[in-house]
């Protein structure tokens, strides 16, 4: 099992014919997973790799082809308006990957959900993947830009806010022989569609998740939920690691919302809600899995 | 982004939002006349640089102070002429200082009250939140520890942005009734609308004043923008002052790489954001201290990698480097040929440890070890940072 995304389910790209979607777009139909329809207004009727039909807007996409799932990868001034364009089609999740997105485009967005069935997961984030079962987790699904041969089908859930943190923790479950349920990248932006408690949560009630980890950084204090909640609710060993000790107060590194601000979402202060909900804190991110392993051998 | 104080006033004037007359002056000649076209009485003059702490500072010409109150235009050119050009020192700027390049020449006020006003952006509830305080003039973080009751919090909807009734609730809550009450309203509409007009992340009017014979006025602010909105913001970015910041990061965005200047000695290159800072963060694990972040992003070409090989060998406080590339799409071996070709370019001479995993590694990693570079492989993350730490101190 896994969470919100299987293998069989229909994925739609919306910006399926700029260089960074298209791109992608390729690589999830190379790894198996069932991309049915393309977005990009005003090139409806066109194919996409002479198999993927494109559509003007995501309502016909849905319509004609039974998508449940998108992915966004259209350019920033845009993406708001391509979110809530899936969520008006009644789309059950919109996995939004475009980097740049105002933060005021993005709190509109977040008013604008409430009370629809739609999921969001990011922006600013790598995307979601279930691996397949074939070679290198082929025949899976791929969802925004993780490197899909790194995965391994399991039982062990990865939720984080930065990507190549993810593919980190990933390749190290995989080389010591543990797969994955499912992979969720939350991305970094300061506000998100989904959080690491939504995410977590959803490990917790999923058959096929026997253990998770969970990785954050800097800045906001949704690392400090989610950890309050699973010394609660989790039945389930985690293992965590959060990045950015060393960042200077004030500065935002890379990601928009990973800042230090009025003492508020120090590493120091997530890692101490780890520890204090019995989560297994990896001392270095080479350690992550290690942390996992530990922990499960604890439980 | 941030900008100087003249800058904020000159959005408050065109947003309506009240603060003291006053104009920004580039020689004392000009402070002068804009002394002489003041209402008259005491006059301030502020040196304009983007650190705080300007009052307390001390020019490194001897003078001391960089707010100073005088009485006439004449004293005002006199103090504008021991200002610009110089180089002010104060608590934000470390001990190299900023060359003071315009003054802020204001008519000074006498305050009765100070209080505080801000607007930012609250994860939590993604939405906008006011934050008001009766103690101004302080900060802002001692006042929420000491006495959490005497600060306000209120959220705004940001489809319908602040009602009169907020406004008016804060008004109250700071004690501001009568013709007040009314400035107070139209003062805080005004600043919402120049929050979600200009696209802040952050506005802090500390402190929000109430003068003598009854004004309400923003006397001292501090705003920062959303970089991520500045494409539709031409008006801010023409206020960027590249000379208020790090060269090293101006460099590194024109290359459209994420740099952030730390003062450690080991250097590092890596890719995606969360990865950056764990690696700044193993390096101290291992008994380093870290040079930068730097972010090179999921598609670095050999030029971007080139680029950041030559802003870090610029900073004459770098000892070693460590390159830590996690190549999920990216192929590792393209990777290996940027950088073996941008050591070779910079003339490298101090350690390189590099550690590389995903896709073509193998590749990658011949090619590093046939460059003929002086370099050392890690095989993991840890083992790369324990490399370079011990590379830095041998070579010390």
């Amino acid at each position: 099992m896994s969470i919100l995304v299987t293998p069989d389910t229909k994925v739609l790209i919306q910006g399926i014919t700029g260089s960074f979607g298209a791109r992608h777009a390729k690589l999830s139909l190379d790894y198996g997973t069932k991309v049915v329809a393309g977005v990009t207004p005003g090139k409806g009727g066109q194919m996409f790799e002479s198999q993927v039909p494109i559509f003007d807007t995501v309502d016909q996409a849905v319509r004609e082809t039974g998508a449940t799932v998108s992915a966004v990868f259209v350019p920033p001034p845009f993406a708001a308006d391509a979110i809530l364009e899936g969520v008006e089609a009644g789309l059950d999740l919109v996995v939004c990957i475009t980097e740049g997105i105002p933060v005021i485009d993005m709190m509109k967005v977040k008013h604008a959900m409430k009370g629809s069935k739609t999921r969001l997961i990011g922006p600013n984030c790598p995307g979601l993947v279930t691996p397949g079962t074939g070679e290198n987790s082929h025949g899976g699904c791929r969802i925004g830009i993780a490197p899909g041969y790194i995965h391994r089908k399991g039982n062990v859930g990865v939720v984080s806010r930065s990507g190549t943190l993810t593919y980190e923790a990933v390749w190290q479950l995989t080389t010591r022989g543990y797969g994955q349920s499912t992979c969720v990248g939350i991305g970094g932006d300061p506000i998100n569609g989904t959080s690491h408690l939504d995410v977590l949560k959803m490990f917790n009630e999923d058959p096929g998740t026997e253990a998770i980890i969970m990785i954050g950084e800097i800045g906001g204090t949704a690392e400090e939920e989610a950890a309050a909640w699973a010394a609660q609710h989790c039945k389930k060993p985690i293992a965590g690691f959060i990045a950015g000790a060393t960042a200077p107060e004030g500065r935002r590194m890379g990601h928009a919302g990973a800042i230090v601000s009025g003492g508020q979402g120090t590493a120091e202060s997530k890692i101490a809600a780890f520890r204090a909900a019995g989560i297994e804190v990896a001392e270095t991110p080479s350690d992550m899995a290690d942390a996992l392993i530990r922990r499960m051998k604890r439980a | 982004m941030n900008i100087h104080e003249f800058q904020a006033r000159e959005l408050f004037a065109e947003f309506g939002v009240s603060t003291q007359p006053g104009k920004v002056a580039n020689t004392p000649a000009e402070a002068e006349s804009v002394a002489s076209g003041l209402a008259g009485g005491k006059l301030v003059v502020k040196a304009q640089i983007h650190a705080g702490g300007r009052g307390k500072g001390t020019f490194k010409n001897g003078f001391k102070g960089g707010v100073h109150l005088c009485d006439s235009p004449a004293e005002a050119k006199d103090l504008a002429e021991k200002m610009i050009g110089q180089v002010l020192v104060t608590h934000q700027t470390g001990p190299e200082g900023k060359e003071v390049g315009k003054v802020f020449v204001g008519e000074a006020v006498d305050i009765a009250r100070e209080l505080y006003f801000a607007i930012l952006i609250d994860r939590a509830t993604s939405a906008p939140v006011v934050i008001a305080s009766t103690e101004g003039g302080v900060d802002i973080e001692t006042v929420a520890e000491k006495t959490p009751d005497k600060i306000l919090r209120l959220p705004v909807n940001p489809f319908l942005g602040i009602m009169p009734y907020q406004t008016r609730l804060i008004a109250a809550s700071l004690g501001l009734t009568g013709p007040l009450m009314n400035q107070a309203s139209k003062l805080f509409t005004n600043l919402y609308n120049l929050f979600v007009a200009r696209d802040c992340s952050m506005v802090e009017v500390n402190p929000l004043v109430v003068t003598q014979d009854g004004r309400l006025m923003a006397l001292d602010a501090k705003f920062n923008f959303d970089d991520n909105a500045l494409y539709r913001q031409p008006s801010i970015v023409a206020m960027r002052d590249v000379t208020e910041e790090d060269p090293r990061e101006v460099e590194a965005s024109k290359h459209s790489l994420n740099y952030i200047g730390l003062d450690g000695n080991i250097a590092c290159l890596v890719n995606g954001a969360g990865l950056a800072m764990a690696t700044m963060d193993i390096i101290q694990h291992a008994g380093g201290s870290p040079a930068n972040f730097l972010d090179v992003g999921g598609g670095a070409t050999k030029e971007q990698v080139a680029a950041a090989f030559r802003i870090i060998l610029a900073d004459p406080l770098v000892k070693g480097i460590l390159v830590n590339i996690f190549g999920g799409i990216m192929d590792c071996d393209v990777i290996a040929h940027g950088i073996v070709e941008a050591a070779k370019e910079t003339g490298l001479s101090i350690p390189l440890v590099v550690r590389l995993e995903g896709n073509n590694v193998d590749a990658g990693k011949k090619t590093l070890a046939s460059s003929g570079l002086k370099l050392e492989s890690g095989e993991h993350i840890l083992d790369a940072a324990q490399k370079i730490v011990a590379a830095v101190k041998a070579a010390a």
